[in-house]
């Protein structure tokens, strides 16, 4: 299992985390009540709609997923009251390489997403729910259902919930193992029973022209629990556990080459790379040299640990000036990750060192994604594969001096060119990878014996 | 007498599956096609894989041509058309697992199941490299969300984490056994 402190680091705050962890903390209904559970729902349901989704706002809740979106600007593009049905469509897909949480929320805690979720639709008058969840987790699946049944049988689900007239019903949805279908819309194609083929973003935002072409919310898993939270915190002391842009605190799930992999629960912006890998992850193998972390999932661009940054601070005066930092000091909340050029995505930590070549790592997740790649759009589904291909070849010895700025250019030619942001996804490796560890794509492509 | 023919999965539909099919079919009341996957999942769950019958009955059931559901077993690659082995290994194949070991404990597996390592699998409705004894397939899938527990694999519908090449033979030693 994947290992959880206990006690939790002193940098760590658990809130989605607190209970699941718990020796013995069950999946069942009873063990939720008995950790206080539903008293958010309870309270949400005495509150006017719009409140909530001011809270949600409030808190500065960014989306988990991957993107980032501010979670109550979200649902505030749904209008509660045009008279059509809306949908909740929980991401449930949980597929980046890197990114392994929503696995223990639904595994271990389905209620917490399940209170969530009702909250999330009496926000935004929504009487019709699933939860995709990866069939690559079929426990899960059944968990999740069952927590649906003992909640329908206890008022907390289903007609008139908690007496208050308020209806939901809530299904899950299995995936059949597509990377695509975590993109939203590809999701909500793969819902209405077709090839999860990404939407075009005019005109098909969800919450417009969402599931069936009505109005619908899709967020991820971890997100939909915060809200309790909020809820139950209020949302001023639940924002400043975070930084201004991004409230609350992230599950940041962290692999590869740390002494103590696993999750941790930690307030946006309160660790820095350095705190994250050699204090709360217990540093590297022993002997080993810190090399590269991909700081968000695997789509993230790869930083290189001995590079300084120039980042953009307020100065003594005020005023905002640019200093240099080395990447370990990098706080990792979303707005800095974002203006060094990479993202706090789905917060998938993965840390390599000294030992591992960066043209067979960059080759491995090539490789993903030619295979993921749902084919729609000719740049993605073609690149993708000359992608894996060059890089397969430079590592079986085959390089050529031209590949390196072949494999930039081919990358440069999928971003902003494809329907959905796997183009992006899958380009922004390359384009990394290459961009910081030049000297080892060079070598592979035979560039070091000639010059 | 007829002569011998393949057998049709379609006239093996038993009134408690169709119960099932119909339960779930009403999930989805706005549309029956939402129903697809669930079907799908259902029918290869009961069967081992999805034939032509079963491309054939899904459809009539929620009202859609066969190729609406043909075009789902070509693409996710859950699904297939013939039957794979009674335990199926999915090997997680993609970065922190690779970093952890993974093709090491691919190759393992395939040497204990009796299953051609270098066999090629591409998806698209086909079968995952199966022992002879139809046993077991093994099959590198990409990440299973386990990150944190490298190097992992799904087997049937139990995640393995944490596993050393060295535990492979003693894995598959349990799983022979009934």
């Amino acid at each position: 299992m994947t290992p959880f402190l206990s006690p939790p680091h002193p940098k760590e705050r658990r809130i989605i985390f607190e209970n699941l962890v718990k020796p013995g903390y069950a999946p069942d209904l009873e063990t939720y009540l008995a950790h206080g559970g539903y008293a958010s729902l309870k309270q949400a349901l005495t509150m006017k709609p719009s409140e909530i989704v001011d809270a949600v706002k409030a808190a500065n809740l960014r989306g988990r997923g991957g993107a980032g979106f501010p979670c109550g600007t979200k649902w505030g593009f749904i209008n509660r009251d045009d008279g059509k049905p809306h949908y909740i469509v929980v991401n449930g897909d949980e597929s980046e390489p890197g990114t392994f949480k929503d696995r223990h929320i639904l595994h271990r805690d389905p209620h917490q997403l399940l209170e969530g979720l009702a909250i999330a639709a009496f926000a935004t008058n929504t009487r019709l729910a699933y939860i995709y969840i990866r069939c690559e987790f079929p426990h899960a699946a059944r968990i999740v259902e069952n927590a649906i049944r003992e909640a329908r049988a206890n008022g907390f689900l289903g007609k008139s919930i908690l007496g208050t007239g308020f209806d939901l019903d809530v299904h899950v949805h299995q995936g059949a193992g597509a990377y695509i279908c975590g993109e939203e819309t590809s999701l909500l194609e793969s819902l209405e029973g077709k090839r999860p083929y990404p939407r075009i973003k005019p005109p098909y935002f969800p919450a417009v022209l969402g599931l069936y072409m009505k109005p619908t919310i899709v967020n991820n898993v971890e997100t939909i629990c915060h809200v309790k939270h909020i809820i139950r915190l209020g949302a001023a002391e639940y924002a400043r556990m975070g930084t201004p842009g991004d409230g609350g605190t992230r599950t940041m799930c962290v692999s590869g080459d740390v002494a103590r992999p696993g999750i941790f629960e930690i307030p946006c912006g309160a660790v820095t790379f350095r705190e994250l890998i050699f204090d709360v992850c217990g540093g590297l193998k022993p002997g080993r040299t810190l090399k590269a972390v991909i700081p968000g999932g695997s789509s993230a661009k790869v930083m290189r640990a001995d590079e300084i940054y120039k980042i953009r601070v307020k100065g003594s005066d005020g005023a905002m000036v640019e200093k240099d930092l080395p990447m370990l000091d990098i706080v990792m909340d979303a707005s800095t990750l974002q203006s060094v050029g990479t993202m706090v995505g789905s917060a998938g930590v993965i840390v390599m060192d000294d030992s591992r070549d960066m043209v067979w790592a960059l080759n491995n997740l090539n490789q993903f994604y030619a295979n993921e790649s749902c084919g729609q759009c000719t740049p993605c589904r073609e690149g993708s594969l000359w992608m894996s291909k060059m890089t397969t070849r430079m590592l079986a010895g085959g390089g050529r001096t031209e590949d390196p700025q072949n494999l930039r250019s081919i990358a440069d030619n999928i971003a902003g060119r494809t329907i959905c942001a796997f183009g992006e996804a899958c380009s922004w490796p390359t384009q990394s990878f290459l961009a910081k560890f030049p000297e080892e794509f060079d070598k592979a492509a035979g560039k070091a014996e000639t010059t | 007498m007829m002569s011998e023919s393949t057998p049709r999965q379609a006239d093996h539909v038993t009134p408690a599956f169709l119960a099932e099919a119909d339960e779930i079919v009403s999930r989805y009341p706005v549309s029956r096609r939402s129903a697809s996957l669930p079907l799908l999942h259902l029918w290869q769950n009961h069967f081992g894989s999805v034939d032509d019958t079963g491309i054939e009955w899904i459809a009539a059931r929620l009202d859609l041509t066969p190729v609406n559901i043909l075009e789902l077993v070509t693409f996710y690659p859950w699904f297939r058309r013939e039957s794979a082995g009674r335990t199926v290994i999915r090997v997680c194949r993609t970065l922190a697992c690779a970093m952890a070991g993974s093709h090491d404990v691919k190759e393992k597996f395939c040497e204990a199941a009796g299953v051609d390592p270098h066999a090629g699998h591409h998806g698209y409705g086909c079968a995952p490299p199966t022992s002879a004894d139809g046993k077991f397939s093994v099959e590198f899938v990409e990440c299973l969300a386990s990150c944190g527990s490298a190097p992992v694999a799904l087997i049937n519908d139990d995640l393995v984490e944490n596993i050393k090449p060295s535990d492979v033979a003693s894995i598959v030693e349990k799983l022979k056994s009934p």
